[in-house]
């Protein structure tokens, strides 16, 4: 990487490597010089509101007007008449292929199997870790992933997934296993439609499982850490009644647990809504794997359509909040809790 | 526990966020003026090629002394519309798909050439197709110079592998599809191709198509098909996929592994079964760029003899010496003296020279000699691109983005399932009726 580059503008490096931290402390001494001016009632009234308001211009700047002026965008046609619900026609029109149905239907698809893969599986993985010595190194492999970007998740899996004409040496380790081992033709598990199971589509599968591996070390984490503060005379408790380890993890373990499954689960639906990388990166939508977000995408840079993928950033803005909702108060419950 | 993981984290992450958004806040506030003497430049060669476009660059930078800032992105389409929505664009930009220069040359975002480069050397040094090319937004100003040219629509063979079952170069359409008959008879696929290219997939295919449309149907029906005048289920385009069609055999079954090695094989492996032993295809369509891609698939392999290449065979007579052409089109975006100056430098023949003779790459300018070329291969396909009689752009680069992606998917649905082409140009006409507004 060169960065002679930052050398060519110096009045900018300047500006930021002196610039932040004086601007920020200014405004701090600033503010606190001008709350002592005040009379003593008003202080704690106005000190709060000092302290929070860069924070909330900067919410208000990034987040809540471009919300706003998507939302008013969505409502326009692309020269900014007024064309009412007709882009959300557009959108949800055609069921159950047409429109954004696919992706919408896809955008399902996430939400059940990858919220549910990384849940059960974060949660086996940290139950069976914490019956083992070794747990913190299988752990921090477990999590590893995490540390690579999806971009590159999506490289490496699709070394996993790589298709050779049958008969040819198999490249991509799960055909060389379904070849060599269960003696069966490979697959193109990115291109294949066909729903395993009559469940979902084998490439769905395929894509979101990339994307559970690069995930699954979150829940774990926080999934073992809640287990870790279960205390442990009240698993003792239980065993000297003479319940089964099954039994104290149905009744005991897992329901303690409830609080943290349902933040994380929350989470997660909110990750599966928002999927785009992987799908952007592996099939880009193709072959019926679209997702909403990676619609919008399409629409606004491929299509030049604002209004379009305003509206369907709308529709998942829409999709999203409930579920936003409910993650914080289920959050400040466990917080109450403590 | 769980929850002061958690809270930590959050808490570590909006830290990070409030840091990074007031680092941006003073980055943009601070300055942003570029010092005197360089120019801004966006293209997406990383690489060898970056090093090759800095080769061109250096006698220009020598010589004045400007510095290039140069950028690349793989995802121009998305990173160049936004900095010119942002007002933040580069100094000049070579894109390799010009609708989206003409996009901002309509609406006033470029600056018009005619006055900049010598308009009387140019039209001189270059064929009208270049220049009819790069004036498109029908104001008759120049908007577009081309810097570099390729040519499609190159049938690549092993030449050891024809010799031993002494098949000979088709010369006519009637003899390639005599000829893919007698490979298929003899118990081998004929061709190879390979759909796979991440978010542009099915392009590959697409240049099948324009090929055939533009040797087929000719010039007129193919600028009509491009500008959304002429309708996908019309007989003319919807005979060039059925001609396309007839090459991929009934099912895929001419082309090596079928449809589902087409659509899970990236372009740049598909010509690579052909150095097998024994062979599994004999064909494979594609542009002059692949033979990196056959070199470093396998390193022994040698020009001319393990490869070459004859163009698709005319179809229609009348249309005889009909050629696809592609190139990396160059806008300018802030009219500065520095960016005169290198755009001046980009249309000399000198500077199109030097990348050409590094090798990959083919000048439009005729004052360039043929004996620049480093080998026999691109010599002839310069040569070819002299001798094009009618020259049309690569009609998928010149259609709006969205209907150039519906097109790609529709390739990658066809490969698969060739009796459904009624629904997919059906299709495919819904989103140019929309798409042109």
């Amino acid at each position: 990487m060169d960065f002679s580059v930052l050398l060519t503008d110096l009045p900018t490096l300047v500006a930021v490597i002196v610039g932040v931290p004086a601007v920020l402390a200014a405004y701090i001494v600033g503010g606190e010089y001008l709350v002592r001016r005040l009379p003593d009632k008003a202080r704690p009234a106005v000190r709060p509101w000092i302290w929070v308001a860069p924070a909330l211009a900067l919410v208000a700047g990034f987040l809540v007007l471009p919300s706003i002026g998507t939302v008013i965008t969505s409502f326009q046609d692309k020269h900014g008449n007024f064309v009412g619900l007709q882009n959300y026609a557009t959108q949800l029109g055609g069921f159950p292929t047409g429109g954004a149905w696919i992706a919408i239907r896809d955008n399902l698809y996430w939400l059940i199997f990858y919220t549910l893969f990384v849940l059960a599986f974060g949660l086996l993985l940290a139950v069976l870790f914490d019956r083992v010595p070794y747990e913190s190194v299988v752990k921090s492999l477990i999590f590893m992933p995490m540390a690579i970007s999806s971009v590159a998740t999506v490289i490496i899996w699709k070394f996993m997934y790589a298709y050779q004409p049958p008969g040819q040496p198999q490249t991509g380790t799960l055909n060389y296993l379904l070849n060599s081992v269960f003696h069966q033709d490979p697959r193109t598990w990115i291109q294949d439609t066909s729903p395993l199971l009559g469940l979902i589509p084998i490439n769905n599968l395929a894509l979101i499982g990339a994307a559970v591996w690069g995930i699954v070390g979150f829940s774990m984490v926080i999934l073992s850490a809640a287990l870790k503060g279960i205390p442990g005379d009240l698993l003792e408790a239980a065993r000297v009644d003479g319940a089964g380890e099954i039994t104290i993890f149905r009744r005991v373990i897992f329901p303690l647990m409830m609080p943290t499954v349902v933040v994380v689960g929350t989470t997660l639906v909110i990750f599966a809504l928002k999927a785009f990388d992987t799908v952007y990166a592996m099939t880009a939508g193709n072959y019926e794997t679209d997702v909403l977000a990676n619609r919008m995408y399409k629409l606004l840079y491929f299509s030049n359509d604002n209004p379009g993928a305003s509206a369907v950033a709308v529709i998942l803005l829409v999709t999203v909040v409930p579920v936003l909702i409910f993650n914080l108060r289920q959050f400040r419950a466990v917080e109450a809790r403590r | 526990m769980g929850v002061l993981v958690m809270h930590s984290v959050w808490f570590k992450r909006s830290l990070l966020l409030s840091f990074v958004a007031a680092f941006t806040i003073v980055a943009c506030g601070g300055g942003g003026t570029p010092n005197a003497g360089s120019v801004k430049v966006m293209a997406q060669w990383t690489g060898d090629e970056q090093a090759s476009f800095m080769a061109v660059m250096k006698p220009w930078t020598d010589s004045t002394g400007i510095k290039i800032e140069y950028e690349a992105s793989r995802d121009q389409d998305a990173l160049l519309t936004t900095r010119v929505a942002a007002g933040n664009p580069p100094d000049l930009a070579a894109a390799p798909s010009p609708t989206l220069l003409t996009n901002f040359a309509k609406q006033g975002k470029v600056v018009a050439l005619d006055n900049i480069v010598d308009m009387t050397k140019l039209k001189a040094e270059n064929a009208k197709t270049w220049l009819d090319l790069g004036a498109p937004t029908g104001d008759g100003k120049l908007y577009q110079i081309y810097s570099w040219v390729s040519l499609k629509g190159l049938i690549w063979y092993n030449p050891k592998n024809f010799q031993a079952k002494s098949y000979n170069i088709p010369n006519s359409w009637d003899s390639l599809v005599s000829l893919q008959g007698t490979i298929k008879s003899g118990g081998t696929t004929p061709w190879c191709i390979g759909l796979e290219s991440g978010a542009a997939s099915g392009w590959p295919g697409s240049d099948w198509v324009k090929e055939i449309v533009l040797s087929q149907a000719g010039p007129t029906v193919y600028d009509n098909w491009w500008q959304g005048k002429q309708k996908w289920n019309s007989p003319e385009i919807k005979q060039a996929w059925t001609t396309w069609g007839t090459i991929l055999g009934p099912g895929g079954g001419n082309v090596y592994g079928g449809p589902k090695t087409m659509a899970s094989t990236s372009f740049t492996d598909a010509g690579t079964p052909m150095f097998q032993t024994p062979p599994k295809c004999y064909m494979h369509n594609q542009a002059s760029f692949i033979t990196s891609f056959f070199k470093s698939a396998n390193p022994s392999v040698v020009a001319g003899t393990d490869y070459n290449f004859f163009p698709l065979p005319d179809i229609t007579p009348q249309y005889a010496g009909a050629h696809v052409v592609a190139g990396d089109a160059w806008s300018m975006f802030k009219d500065t003296p520095q960016a005169r100056s290198m755009i001046k430098y980009l249309t000399t023949a000198a500077a199109q020279e030097i990348w050409v003779k590094r090798g990959g790459k083919i000048s439009p300018n005729t004052k360039v000699s043929l004996d620049s070329y480093p080998d026999a291969l691109s010599k002839s396909t310069a040569q070819i691109l002299v001798n094009t009689k009618i020259g049309k752009y690569d009609a998928g680069d010149l259609m709006p983005a969205d209907m150039k992606n519906a097109y790609w998917s529709a390739v990658l649905k066809f490969a698969a399932d060739q009796t459904k082409l009624d629904t997919y140009l059906n299709d495919l006409d819904k989103i140019q009726a929309t798409a042109y507004k």
